[in-house]
């Protein structure tokens, strides 16, 4: 039944759906309340609304940090109610997240932040190796590999947390406020980065309140408000 | 498109862990990056492979000073004989008749004749005694014949149930059987390896909670690493690998230190009781840990270093269920 419903989301190349999701803290009420959106498969989507809108909350569901207190969220074609708590982590490495405050290793290089999901999948050394320059590069940051994240920029620390979430080549990427931190051109370099993978066929949803840089780019906006979907764009 | 959603799924499929040399060389690699970063903080590491050493190497000597006082009572043991002394009226002739009778008592192993020259001889050797003796002007000493039993009966019930039989034999004047001060002795040697054993255990509580403390410090400081593997997708055995792996260190760097501690407080020790052992005109050579003590201590120290950490790993890494 699982593989069945897995296969006819994979049919209709959902990558994301939420069906009547609620998400309530025991103190602080409704995080989401009865959302409901789906994200097609190479689709890339913003996701907008002031802070405390529940834009991280719906990114913990997708990438079961959390879990829904009511309704389904169904991921790559998992319905992630079902899944079981030992299937987590083989869910986790196909969904790559990015955060604002990139969530690097400071004592460890550029290189083996980036392998850390390889290493974790059990990769082996030569394929690490391959796949993580393969990254580094695509992100711009071949030379840096045995530098520490604390002596790279800003700018350089979210390439590295871009090139650790896109390495092991997941289906789905999220982000979290990616450019938060950074200055408006920095933040149109990483929106670069992150229309480049679009165009490879990865699925993207990236949480952001910037709203001036979303309007200037051609994607389509989910906006929240108090945890309820007040605007969706739709696919353009 | 399409393709690029197949080569992940197969990718998740094929695990390259099925392959035992990539297991090996991985597991071989966790244990040095343990060991790697036990070896960056070299006097944190120290002081708690010191008191793991200490709390293993306590037990350890108390059990090898017990090893070798029990050798030391079983070397009086095999000469732990029955002293049959006859009446004055026994002749020579008539004791050897007797301790032929006597050798084939199926408790006995050996029989020795001492006659009464003989005996006067060697008392004569002590110091004292020899000018002592040129005064007598007759031999006082009655025969004795030295009674050596059979191991069955070494046990002193059984040794005293056969000095009484003996004793009871015509030519018997009196059989003397110096077994109770040995009795005393073995069991305050009991008395001491019971105290071995529960101090072993309570040691053994205090090295398991030194590593599961250590560890619990460790995963402590280690929080926003454990976080961010998790959102990798690293599996929990996959974090909690390298912790092990330090608890083992932990364990088998400890076992050594006690081991070898144990060795120097012997060699350090084997001077004055060389010292002492001349004194009675005797050697005793301090018997080292033998090896399966050795296996036990180094086997013991650092399967508690594995279950202070898999113990303590069980308390901290459990946190990773989504809420």
């Amino acid at each position: 039944m699982r593989g069945a419903e897995r296969l006819a989301a994979i049919e209709v190349n959902q990558v994301i759906r939420f069906e009547h999701v609620t998400k309530r803290y025991p103190q602080h009420g409704n995080a989401l309340s009865d959302l409901s959106f789906e994200l097609k498969a190479g689709e890339m989507a913003f996701l907008t609304g002031h802070s405390g809108a529940g834009k991280s909350t719906l990114l913990r569901l997708i990438g079961l940090i959390e879990r829904p207190t009511r309704g389904q969220v169904m991921v790559n074609g998992r319905n992630l109610r079902h899944l079981p708590t030992r299937k987590i982590p083989l869910h986790r490495r196909e969904v790559g997240m990015i955060f604002q405050d990139h969530r690097l290793l400071a004592d460890r290089t550029v290189f083996d932040n980036v392998a850390l999901p390889l290493v974790a999948a059990g990769y082996r050394h030569k394929e690490i190796r391959r796949r993580v320059r393969a990254a580094l590069d695509q992100v711009g940051l071949l030379g840096k590999e045995r530098t520490f994240p604390v002596t790279l920029s800003g700018g350089e620390q979210q390439r590295v947390g871009i090139a650790r979430a896109v390495v092991a080549r997941p289906p789905l990427i999220l982000a979290d406020e990616p450019t938060g931190n950074l200055d408006p051109e920095l933040s149109r370099e990483i929106m670069g980065l992150f229309e480049r993978l679009h165009r490879v066929g990865i699925t993207l949803l990236i949480a952001s309140h910037d709203l001036a840089l979303i309007a200037s780019l051609p994607y389509r906006t989910l906006t929240l408000t108090n945890g309820s979907l007040v605007g969706d764009t739709g696919t353009r | 498109m399409r393709a690029h959603r197949r080569s992940v799924h197969r990718r998740v499929r094929v695990h390259p862990f099925h392959l035992p040399a990539t297991w090996l060389s991985y597991h071989l690699q966790v244990a040095l990056g343990s060991l790697g970063r036990l070896l960056h903080n070299p006097w944190a590491t120290g002081m708690t492979v010191a008191v793991i050493a200490i709390a293993i190497a306590l037990p350890a000597s108390l059990y090898a000073l017990t090893r070798n006082l029990n050798l030391l009572s079983e070397s009086w043991g095999q000469t732990t004989a029955i002293s049959l002394f006859l009446t004055p009226d026994t002749d020579i002739e008539q004791a050897r008749a007797l301790a032929v009778e006597l050798r084939a008592h199926r408790n006995l192993d050996q029989v020795t004749l001492i006659s009464p020259d003989q005996a006067l001889s060697e008392l004569g050797g002590y110091d004292g005694f020899s000018e002592a003796i040129t005064q007598l002007e007759e031999n006082p000493l009655p025969v004795v014949l030295a009674l050596q039993p059979t191991p069955e009966v070494r046990i002193p019930e059984a040794l005293e149930r056969l000095a009484k039989e003996v004793e009871a034999l015509p030519q018997a004047d009196f059989a003397r059987l110096d077994t109770r001060w040995v009795r005393r002795f073995q069991a305050i040697l009991n008395v001491t390896q019971r105290g071995v054993v529960l101090l072993g255990g309570a040691l053994a509580l205090a090295v398991l909670l030194v590593v599961g403390n250590t560890i619990r410090l460790e995963i402590e400081n280690r929080r926003n690493e454990i976080e961010i593997m998790e959102l990798v997708g690293a599996t929990p055995a996959f974090i909690r690998r390298p912790f092990l792996y330090t608890g083992g260190w932990y364990g088998l760097f400890g076992g050594i230190g006690a081991w070898l501690l144990v060795t120097l407080a012997l060699a350090l020790i084997q001077g004055p009781v060389s010292r002492l052992a001349a004194l009675y005109h005797t050697q005793f050579p301090l018997a080292g840990l033998e090896a399966t003590a050795s296996l036990t201590i180094l086997g013991g120290s650092l399967g508690l270093g594995l279950l202070g950490s898999w113990v303590s790993v069980g308390r901290h890494l459990s946190a990773a269920q989504p809420h």
